[in-house]
């Protein structure tokens, strides 16, 4: 019983220390990002609220949090109450499977640095992606808005179909580690990263974690000059806020991912498994915010072709290619 | 009762609640959604009972992929749903008999499982590549037969799409 209890205290203690890292990274990426973003438009960004502006998501979250939670007349009321809390769960559940260090002692007990390491902790990844949509889909369609709606029915569409690469490019990494477990595929990297042997796996998994987390140049699911803000238009405080935060966790645990199935996770030289991890995390965020930057949004049907065209069959052959080189 | 115990039945109780409001709810958004928990539901069960994999795939297919399309259809073509007649009287019949097939078989297997018998369990619960190597080695040819009928299937969608697209073409260039 007392080992039962001491195990439950560890789980709770690394639950609260990953949330919060991943709330307050989530918090600073947003300001990361509008700095970034404003220096690439050789514009100042964020500099009122402390030095260079480092208060500014504090500020940010006290306005969120104080302003009215509106709720449109004709909308869906239940559906349009849950829907943001969907994108913020389901993003910040998925971070469980990802291993962000070695085992370490404490008093005598085994730790492993990771929240859950089950042995189809990859499909865990997928299933909880997949069950992001629902928050999208369902409240761009609850709102009873126009806008709400197309942002809501092209995001559905958009995320559906660039699962299929985003799973697909990942089969070889899984072929090569003989395993669905993030920790099995981790230790398989202990010699070299797979970046270096699935460097065309690597790139189709990057460009559709863009399209799966809705960013420029995906961003058609909220894309502003066409439908204001696609579909959390009629969002207000903290509901919109869940989405925010829904889309900065989700850039995280991509980052995470890209990390740990092709940059050898928390692995490096000199420096902890975790701090390794967060650099990886952050370097990764880092350029896709530059590719936000730099990049135009795609049409409807380059978003479509890419995907079908370009990604399916691409990741397709490298399966059938890892498979042959693989048997040699 | 263990604490497996009153999880499965808490489970249970949630799976059959979500299901019976699903098929009585006349808004089709709602139906979906409560269909989609009641997957859910089942993925959470198979977990309980040791079958992380099957629990997975069920997320992944029919709460990610199935029910996500249904509501994409629904949300396009926006059904304002009618007071009665949502079946007739043909496809009633349908649903009833292929109800008592799926009573009659949950009540064999139970009879099974009382037996002593648990083949329906053992096959779920299997380690992911265990289960890989026994699809691929017994039952081969069914998945082959499966996944060629699929291909069928996406080549018929592909054909009538563009034979569409090229009438409507058509039409412009006459026009």
């Amino acid at each position: 019983m007392l080992a039962w209890i001491t195990g439950l205290i560890v789980l709770l203690v690394k639950l609260v220390v990953v949330l919060v890292a991943l709330l307050l990274t989530a918090a600073y990426l947003v300001w990361a990002e509008r700095k970034l973003l404003a220096r690439l438009q050789v514009r100042l960004g964020p500099n009122r609220a402390g030095k260079f502006g480092l208060l500014q998501p504090i500020a940010d979250m006290i306005k969120l949090l104080t302003k009215e939670d509106l709720v449109p007349e004709s909308a869906d009321r239940v559906i349009f109450l849950l829907a943001p809390a969907v994108v913020s769960v389901t993003a910040l559940l998925m971070f469980a499977v990802v291993p962000f260090g070695t085992d370490i002692t404490l008093f005598g007990r085994r730790v492993p640095l990771i929240i859950s390491d089950i042995n189809v902790a990859l499909l865990l990844v997928f299933a909880f992606s997949s069950l992001g949509v629902y928050g999208v889909a369902l409240g761009g369609w609850a709102s009873n808005s126009k806008f709400a709606l197309i942002g809501g029915i092209r995001g559905a569409a958009q995320m559906i179909s660039y699962e299929l690469p985003l799973g697909l490019s990942l089969v070889p990494v899984v072929m090569l580690a003989r395993s669905f477990s993030l920790v099995d595929i981790v230790n398989a990297q202990n010699s070299y990263p797979f970046i270096l042997v699935q460097p065309l796996a690597f790139a189709i998994f990057v460009i559709s974690a863009m399209a799966e987390s809705k960013r420029i140049p995906f961003d058609l699911p909220e894309a502003e000059n066409e439908l204001g803000a696609g579909f959390h238009t009629e969002y207000s405080g903290m509901r919109f806020g869940l989405f925010f935060l829904g889309e900065y966790v989700h850039m995280q645990v991509l980052g995470a991912l890209v990390a740990v199935f092709f940059l050898g996770g928390w692995r490096g030289p000199w420096l902890p498994g975790p701090l390794w991890l967060f650099v990886k995390i952050i370097a990764v965020a880092l350029v896709m915010i530059w590719i936000r930057g730099t990049l135009p949004r795609l049409r409807y049907d380059q978003l479509m072709a890419i995907c079908w065209k370009v990604l399916v069959p691409a990741a397709l052959i490298n399966i059938i290619l890892t498979g042959f080189v693989m048997l040699i | 009762m263990s604490v497996y115990a009153i999880l499965f039945y808490a489970i249970a109780v949630f799976i059959l609640a979500s299901t019976a409001i699903a098929v009585t709810r006349r808004h089709l958004v709602h139906a979906a959604v409560f269909l989609a928990l009641s997957f859910f539901g089942s993925a959470m069960l198979f977990y309980l009972l040791g079958a992380p994999l099957l629990a997975m795939l069920e997320v992944i297919v029919y709460v990610g992929a199935i029910m996500v399309l249904f509501l994409f259809v629904i949300m396009m073509v926006e059904v304002k749903g009618k007071d009665s007649g949502v079946l007739t009287r043909g496809q009633q019949a349908a649903a009833a008999l292929l109800g008592i097939v799926y009573v009659a078989a949950a009540v064999m297997l139970v009879r099974a499982a009382a037996a002593g018998g648990n083949a329906a369990l053992q096959a779920a619960v299997a380690e992911p590549a265990v289960f890989g190597e026994y699809l691929f080695r017994q039952h081969w040819l069914s998945i082959e037969i499966a996944s060629f009928l699929l291909l069928i299937a996406l080549m018929g969608v592909l054909h009538l799409g563009r034979d569409i697209r090229r009438r409507q073409t058509g039409k412009e260039n006459a026009s």
